[in-house]
């Protein structure tokens, strides 16, 4: 479990990104659901967190990409891969992140650099 | 469906989504499935980003359509709503999704002169690409986004570059005097030479073009030329039909034609804009993507639906490694005002307002900021 940040720190509406490799954001939503996914969009390289989140969606602030924060299913094109879902807890109002142990998706370019490779 | 790109596959998937099981027909004139336009001037031109890439459907996905690729659609009769094609097959249906596109526009009288080219399909990308690739001198003509995003990938390969644009301003059109000056210095911030407010008389050369010959007497000698002054809607199939073309299909704000069981999404269609109070016809990804859902309502509904409100239009491009965002209109802003950055770091988030009402923003590599006044914007506006 990795400690994200307190509650009261991250208001509806609000995503925090933590910088672990791959990053992930914990987004908090209008209804008060809290959800955290790789914060890389799989098309190209964004940040989710800078998205437009709405609902239990985020769009990619560049392309328009729309995830799914439950679940990280593409809801929208040009991204044809999901991105992963990790497990939130609270306790004592501090969010807590348990990541996924599965491969991420990452885009072409970043997915090259992390082998070595020439983006 | 009359139409197999982003607008034409947006509309089946919203189709499926909405509940629809019946049969479905994807008609399209060029042979490949659908694909993503937007790399085309940018990462697939410059080599970074394979075909396969492009691919806008998703492994596995299977939508349940029967595709018919590489025939144009020639004519509707409305009556029977009947698809004539190119081959002389004829697909009748009980409702027609038109998303057709555009063309890109010709040069008159560059017809047949090798080394001329326009950019919209992925034959068009590969021919360019492939000439690229050898080098030399490329002259655009016009400094919009297709023009500039090749011009900036050509860049990257290290060819000579001028641009040629008819207008004072670039981009005055879309993001206004002001912000259309920042965005297309940069060009000469890349020592990429910008020609304004000349127009060009014509091309020479033989078999092949030499060279670009402007209205003031000057002629730009040129190995590759790139024609990149916009696109017309591709209606011209529909001309007899009784459907109302005027700068495209005549839709309303849902996407409804003035045809029973016909809608119209995408480049080819001119929508009602009720925040405007006029038809608006928007050649962005995002209009072709997100409209699909409304126009699809609307068919199934049988127009019986409450069209909303879209969000404020929405594009990007990306030039000389800045990211280039905008949404909402400049026309009809009375004020620019910078709220972070500054222009000449080309590092910059500008919002026009009209009345002290914003009503479009402008980001350079500014991608947070921007998606705050983005969703500001559309807020303010529904």
């Amino acid at each position: 479990m990795i400690p994200a940040c307190r509650l009261a720190d991250l208001p509806r509406g609000e995503a925090h990104r933590l910088d672990v490799h791959p990053p992930v954001s914990v987004f908090h939503t209008d209804d008060g659901e809290l959800f955290a996914i790789d914060d890389t969009c799989t098309h190209q390289d964004a940040s989710l967190a800078d998205g437009w989140l709405e609902g239990r969606e985020v769009e990619c602030p560049l392309h328009a990409s729309k995830f799914d924060l439950k679940t990280g299913a593409v809801d929208a094109p040009p991204a044809k891969l999901p991105v992963r879902t990790h497990e939130v807890l609270v306790e004592d109002g501090m969010i807590y992140v348990q990541l996924s142990t599965d491969a991420p998706n990452l885009p072409p370019c970043i997915a090259a650099k992390l082998v070595g490779g020439v983006a | 469906m009359v139409g197999a790109s982003l607008a034409g596959l947006s509309a089946a998937r919203s189709l499926r989504k909405q509940g629809y099981d019946g049969r479905l027909v994807v008609i399209g004139d060029e042979l490949h499935r659908p694909y993503d336009r937007p790399p085309l001037s940018k990462e697939f031109l410059a080599g970074t980003l394979g075909e396969a890439e492009l691919a806008l459907e998703a492994d596995g996905e299977d939508l349940g359509a029967q595709w018919l690729l590489g025939v144009r659609a020639t004519g509707l009769d409305h009556a029977t709503r009947t698809l004539r094609l190119a081959d002389g097959r004829e697909v009748r249906a009980d409702g027609v999704v038109i998303a057709t596109g555009a063309v890109a526009r010709a040069l008159p009288g560059s017809e047949g002169l090798a080394g001329v080219h326009t950019l919209r399909t992925l034959d068009d990308a590969r021919a360019l690409r492939d000439e690229l690739a050898r080098g030399g001198r490329l002259v655009v003509i016009g400094g919009g986004f297709i023009g500039a995003e090749v011009a900036s990938t050509a860049y990257t390969l290290g060819l000579d570059v001028t641009v040629v644009e008819a207008a004072p301003t670039p981009l005055a059109g879309p993001l206004g005097e002001t912000m259309g000056a920042v965005v297309s210095a940069l060009h000469t911030d890349h020592g990429v030479r910008l020609e304004c407010g000349v127009g060009v008389k014509g091309l020479s050369g033989e078999a092949r073009v030499d060279s670009v010959l402007l209205e003031d007497g000057r002629g730009i000698p040129a190995d590759i030329v790139v024609v990149g002054v916009g696109a017309r809607p591709c209606v011209d199939w529909l001309e007899g039909s009784g459907i109302v073309l005027d700068n495209g299909v005549k839709c309303g704000a849902d996407g409804r034609t003035n045809l029973a069981g016909v809608v119209a999404v995408g480049d080819c269609a001119n929508w009602y804009d009720p925040r405007a109070g006029f038809h608006r016809r928007v050649e962005h990804w995002t209009g072709a993507r997100e409209r699909a859902d409304a126009a699809v309502a609307t068919l199934l509904a049988g127009g019986a639906v409450e069209p909303g409100v879209p969000r404020p239009p929405y594009f990007w491009s990306d030039q000389y490694g800045v990211k280039i965002q905008f949404a909402g209109h400049a026309a009809g802003a009375d004020s620019v005002t910078i709220e972070a950055g500054a222009a000449d770091d080309r590092d910059v988030l500008a919002v026009y307002r009209r009345a002290g009402n914003p009503v479009a923003v402008l980001g350079m590599n500014q991608p947070r900021l921007f998606t705050r006044w983005r969703k500001q914007l559309a807020a303010t506006a529904s």
